[in-house]
């Protein structure tokens, strides 16, 4: 039985946080910078935690379609 | 449990819940068709590379013990809590990687008991297998009545429904993808606890003024506390001595206790994260994986134990306006003797993802720490359904049945797991101190444990009877230490003390660890004198199950850098730094 027969676990990981980096950019561009209580900061961590999320999810699509084009 | 939620969510938070729902399913839904013998459902067909294995070895143990109670310990206890990754869990890890792992994967076993039925004989492997099947569903059902209490509080959710739905999506992706399913789910929950967690901590450093400004904080705390300047910022500074470090623990005790007993017997027997190594697919990947995991466990204390340090240094000199709430008692916050404010530590990590966090993060944030419940709960019922399938139900129930048959047993036990942790989540909802008593027994079990496999593994002479009664003996030694000893200020009950009181100790940690010491030396001595009086078992029978009559592995597979013993260097390296820079 070959390593990863059926599933390239990085496919999932890669489609999963693309999707959510991409959720949470979209939410952050919409909704602004904002602060949550008197002690947090003010800052979209939104948008720029979702796009480092879509940077990853990318990462590992590529890594995933990458590993399926070279047999072994 | 009826009250206010401390916060609700908004909708970009239940989408984002409701996707990574989605994707765990689907990864079970996706791995059914590869489902087709019972090794493929119990041991992933030996078929996964090491560092898919290595990041669920970590994965299956960071449950919400490790996530909430981390937090919790890195407010009580400062960086300190880094004792239990640096001291407490890297160096066993390297020694089964290095040492241990050849017998496990080299030698016929499919599980841990079954390496202690090649080994020693039939009556070990069964105390093992039933104390081990035990323990694991209790873990998974206190993992899950956490949960639903954490998440009743919060969000103010029902207690049944969070308890119901999360074991109804735990049961779905391992019945149908065994353990594939839980492991490639065990790495989508460590990537989604690394993301949920980091800027947690990046938040928190700001709100307190970076690394600066926490260090200043905390060092008003500690000397509010009654501890010398420095103590929940240096690891290792007032070690020599119990009172003048947060932990109350001395050196010793913490380095033998923790380091040695508790974390060896844990790391190099404990099924649910040696089954993680035995589905890899090869030796050398085997004995990778708890390499690989090191490097992550290395830096978890960052993830884990800096958000409690945060909040700890957001609530002291806050008053009622702290971050972490205080502990109540029939609506009025605890007051200790010393007339300080006894605080809810479980509630700082929580805490600070509902104040730091904005509506998206905060469903990202909580995804992640229903994620580690999950990952805590698949991992005990995977063990679970594989320890209660081939060393208990094989070996004493059915033997000799076609494989098609174990693969049916084993998802029917994936069933009952999770069915039977659900009726313990509500035990312990019932009978709060039950879970305290069978926790306290647990660990009795356990503590001797790395004595048997360290004389099975590396002394030939070992015999079964020995490893059995050293085993039983241990157990009853913890008890005996156990109950005559009390931590200060606890009374008679649960804490110890029930057969008299001949010490008293420092801490409650210090108590565990003594108690751990004496188990293993117990167990140590006991199976030594036995297996001198008792026959062994002929040189021919034991090969690839002894250190000396099992030839060495090669790793010559894979290049010099990635080789078992390269990466234990690297992480000695950065493992000896770490506690350097925060001594």
């Amino acid at each position: 039985m070959s390593s990863m027969e059926g599933l390239d676990i990085r496919a999932p990981i890669g489609g999963l946080f693309s999707l959510l980096g991409l959720m949470l950019a979209g939410y952050g561009m919409v909704a602004g910078s904002r602060t949550t209580s008197d002690i947090a900061p003010v800052t979209n961590v939104n948008l720029w935690w979702g796009l480092v999320m879509l940077l990853f999810g990318i990462f590992m699509l590529v890594l995933s379609r990458r590993a399926m084009s070279k047999p072994g | 449990m009826e009250g206010n939620p401390i916060t609700h969510l908004a909708a970009i938070d239940y989408a984002i819940m409701a996707v990574y729902f989605a994707a765990v399913l689907g990864v079970g839904f996706a791995l059914k068709r590869v489902m087709r013998t019972s090794t493929d459902f119990f041991l992933a067909g030996k078929s996964l590379p090491a560092w898919v294995t290595g990041l669920a070895f970590i994965s299956a143990n960071l449950g919400a013990q490790e996530v909430i109670g981390m937090g919790a310990s890195g407010a009580k206890y400062g960086i300190a809590t880094s004792h239990f990754y640096w001291i407490g869990a890297v160096p066993a890890m390297l020694f089964v990687g290095l040492f241990m792992m050849p017998f496990y994967y080299g030698s016929r076993a499919r599980s841990v008991p079954e390496y202690l039925k090649l080994r020693f004989d039939e009556k070990t492997r069964t105390l093992n297998a039933v104390s081990f099947a035990v323990m694991t569903i209790f873990s998974s059902g206190i993992s899950m009545y956490a949960m639903g209490k954490l998440f009743n509080l919060l969000l103010g959710w029902s207690f049944n429904t969070s308890v119901l739905a999360s074991a109804a999506i735990v049961l779905a992706y391992v019945t149908l993808g065994g353990l594939t399913s839980a492991i490639y789910n065990e790495v989508l929950q460590f990537f989604l606890i690394v993301f949920g967690f980091a800027p947690l901590v990046g938040l928190g450093l700001k709100s307190v003024g970076g690394w600066d400004g926490l260090t200043a904080k905390l060092n008003a705390a500690s000397v509010a506390n009654g501890l010398p300047e420095g103590a929940y910022t240096h690891a290792w500074q007032g070690m020599t001595h119990a009172s003048t470090n947060p932990i109350g623990v001395e050196w010793f005790g913490l380095v033998m206790g923790l380091g040695f007993v508790l974390s060896f017997g844990y790391w190099c027997t404990d099924f649910l994260v040696v089954q993680r190594a035995m589905a890899a697919d090869s030796m050398t990947a085997a004995r990778r994986t708890p390499l690989i995991a090191a490097f992550p466990k290395m830096i978890f204390p960052f993830l884990v134990i800096l958000p409690g340090m945060i909040a700890l240094a957001l609530t002291s000199g806050q008053g009622a306006a702290g971050m972490i709430p205080a502990k109540m008692a029939n609506g009025q916050p605890l007051i200790d003797a010393a007339g300080r404010t006894v605080l809810d530590f479980d509630l700082a990590t929580p805490m600070m993802l509902v104040k730091l966090f904005p509506s998206g993060m905060l469903g990202l944030g909580l995804t992640a720490l229903l994620a580690s419940f999950m990952s805590g709960m698949a991992g005990n019922v995977t063990a679970f359904n594989t320890v209660w399938t081939y060393d208990i139900y094989q070996s004493h129930i059915k033997p000799g049945a076609t494989d098609q048959h174990y693969l049916w047993m084993g998802r029917v036990a994936t069933v009952g797991g999770i069915l039977l942790s659900v009726a313990a989540a509500y035990v312990a909802g019932s009978f709060n101190n039950i879970m305290d008593l069978l926790q306290l027994v647990f660990a009795f079990v356990n503590a001797p444990l790395f004595a048997t496999f360290a004389l099975g593994m590396f002394w030939k002479r070992t015999t079964g009877h020995g490893a059995f009664w050293g085993l039983l003996s241990g157990t009853v030694g913890a008890a005996l230490h156990h109950g005559l000893t009390l931590p200060v200020g606890a009374v008679a009950g649960v804490k110890g003390g029930y057969f008299g009181l001949l010490h008293t100790y420092p801490s409650e940690l210090a108590q565990t660890f003594w108690t751990a010491i004496v188990a293993w030396t117990t167990c140590f001595v006991v199976s030594i004198v036995v297996s001198l009086v008792t026959q062994p078992r002929p040189d021919s029978e034991l090969t690839g199950l002894v250190y000396s009559l099992t030839p060495k592995p090669k790793d010559t597979d894979v290049p010099v850098l990635q080789r078992p013993a390269s990466l234990a260097l690297i992480v000695i390296v950065l493992i000896v730094g770490l506690n350097l820079v925060f001594r």
